[in-house]
């Protein structure tokens, strides 16, 4: 009831005016060079932010399992506590570091370091920074498992068998791990689409993206218009949904080939 | 050597990443003035005592509290039975369940935001307790699983079998048997989806706006007006999020010596 019907009703939303039925809406949006840039923006940041998280992760994990097991316990409870820093207060902790009178901001400044000064935090740049922040508690926690379903004894089968280490990553253990992997990467990039608070704190909404677009439409910094907000939200919805089936369709594809 | 020391590079740097951010805004929140050096120049309780000297703090936390916890309530009170119900006795409607798990990962808050002004605005329903009722639903996944979890780790079925074979009442079995057994488990769902609502902004603010002032949005509003009170609401804020996280974590390795046991 909180739920389905909101979203029906927004679906229904979408295709009104008015005067009842339309597609204009959809037509406003798909024809609006300015949310289709937003559009772009969102799926760009949240690819890229999946894409490092996820190979950064991959090693980290990888040096985490060599580690004693209360050691590892240790730094999962430690990213445990960063996966729910995010939205507002990640935004206001970046803003600390290299906001425009950020600790780092005013080291680099100090010992003349210059190639930091076309940096901006309220651009492209440092919302990529933000977003890939909150990425990687996720991404880990998501590939642990994977990498624990990893045996110990395959990969003394593998070392027995004459199997150098390269050779068992590329045979077998990433093979075992890749729809893990590609789930992963959906999930993530899911994540970031729907993302809002974060951006939303630093820029306002001065930075064009799918979600902030929703929000303006809603709050009307300028005039509302629910059913056009609708439309894009149906359409991020989409996209999501997408999402999540490619990356089902890719695990049933992977194991087939196993 | 080498080969060793790429990988534990990558963790040391993710673990700084991580870390950093953390530490600088806990610093700035004890920092008398740090706005023209690179360490600030001396430490002070000022800003905390600020903030916890603001009625409006107070409240808006308060009214987080009140929230969240309301929210995790309700779904305990209406949500946990019925998890209880499909996977003692229908696991065929399991798949529904998950289905709700998939669609609540697939609408995020703006979307979902998005839906609630557009029904519930015309039916003069309070906007706040249509956020209330979008709270328990999204917190669905975080207690499902948890719920799911516990009861496959003791064995729900057969544990109540027993107990009933040995002369207990549905009703005791349930209550003497099971919940116990089960009630860390809960116990962490109940915690995790706590801490995720204390941090959630879309939803609250664009449904309902400053209206209801959360903690959420009482620091967004301090953004602009003052670095130091905002830092000591993020540093509060982390202190708290500290404590849950704890708490989870000895509360998860403490049921696992459950079923050791």
């Amino acid at each position: 009831m909180f739920f389905a019907l909101p979203l029906v009703n927004m679906f229904i939303s979408s295709f009104t005016d008015s005067d009842g039925f339309t597609m204009n809406q959809y037509k406003t949006t798909l024809t609006s060079s300015y949310i289709l840039q937003g559009f772009k923006n969102s799926i760009t940041l949240s690819a890229v932010s999946a894409l490092v998280a996820l190979v950064v992760t991959l090693f980290a994990v990888y040096a985490m399992m060599r580690f004693s097991d209360p050691v590892r316990e240790r730094i999962l409870v430690m990213i445990n506590l960063t996966s729910n820093f995010s939205g507002i207060p990640l935004a206001f902790a970046f803003i600390v570091l290299l906001g425009n009178s950020g600790l780092f901001t005013l080291m680099f400044e100090k010992w003349g370091i210059d190639a930091f000064s076309s940096f901006s935090l309220y651009s492209w740049s440092g919302l990529l920074l933000i977003y890939i922040y909150f990425q990687l508690p996720l991404s880990l926690m998501l590939l642990y498992p994977i990498y624990y379903g990893i045996q110990q004894q395959w990969k003394d089968a593998a070392a027995l068998l004459g199997a150098n280490t390269i050779q068992f990553w590329m045979k077998i253990g990433i093979p075992v791990m890749l729809p893990g992997i590609v789930g992963t990467f959906s999930i993530l990039f899911a994540n970031a689409m729907g993302a809002y608070a974060s951006a939303y704190a630093l820029t306002g909404s001065s930075f064009n993206l799918a979600a902030i677009r929703i929000g303006t439409l809603l709050s009307g910094d300028i005039f509302a218009q629910p059913e056009l907000a609708s439309a894009i939200a149906v359409l991020l919805g989409a996209t999501m949904i997408s999402a999540m089936i490619l990356s089902e369709w890719s695990i049933k594809k992977t194991r087939r080939n196993l | 050597m080498k080969k060793k020391g790429l990988p534990d590079l990558f963790l040391f740097f993710l673990v700084l990443y991580l870390v950093l951010p953390i530490i600088a805004t806990a610093l700035y929140a004890f920092a008398t003035k740090w706005n023209s050096t690179v360490f600030p120049e001396g430490l002070t309780f000022q800003w905390l005592k600020v903030l916890f000297q603001d009625a409006d703090f107070i409240q808006a936390f308060g009214r987080s509290v009140l929230l969240s916890g309301g929210a995790v309530l309700l779904a305990f009170l209406f949500i946990v039975p019925a998890i209880f119900v499909v996977v003692l006795y229908f696991p065929k409607y399991e798949k529904w369940m998950q289905t709700i798990v998939v669609l609540v990962y697939a609408f995020p808050g703006v979307i979902l935001a998005v839906g609630l002004i557009r029904t519930y605005s015309q039916f003069g329903v309070p906007m706040i307790l249509a956020v209330l009722g979008a709270y328990v639903i999204s917190i669905f996944p975080y207690i499902y699983q948890g719920t799911r979890n516990s009861l496959r780790n003791i064995n729900a079925k057969q544990l109540l079998d027993a107990a009933e074979l040995l002369g207990a009442s549905k009703l005791q079995a349930f209550s003497k048997v099971l919940l116990p057994a089960v009630y860390p488990g809960l116990f962490v769902g109940a915690l995790l989806s706590f801490s995720i609502l204390f941090g959630e902004f879309v939803l609250i603010n664009l449904v309902v706006g400053s209206r209801f002032e959360t903690v959420q949005i009482y620091l967004m509003e301090k953004l602009s007006t003052s670095g130091h009170v905002a830092s000591a609401v993020v540093f509060v804020y982390l202190v708290l999020m500290g404590i849950l996280t704890l708490a989870i974590s000895i509360l998860t390795k403490q049921s696992k010596g459950l079923v050791k046991s």
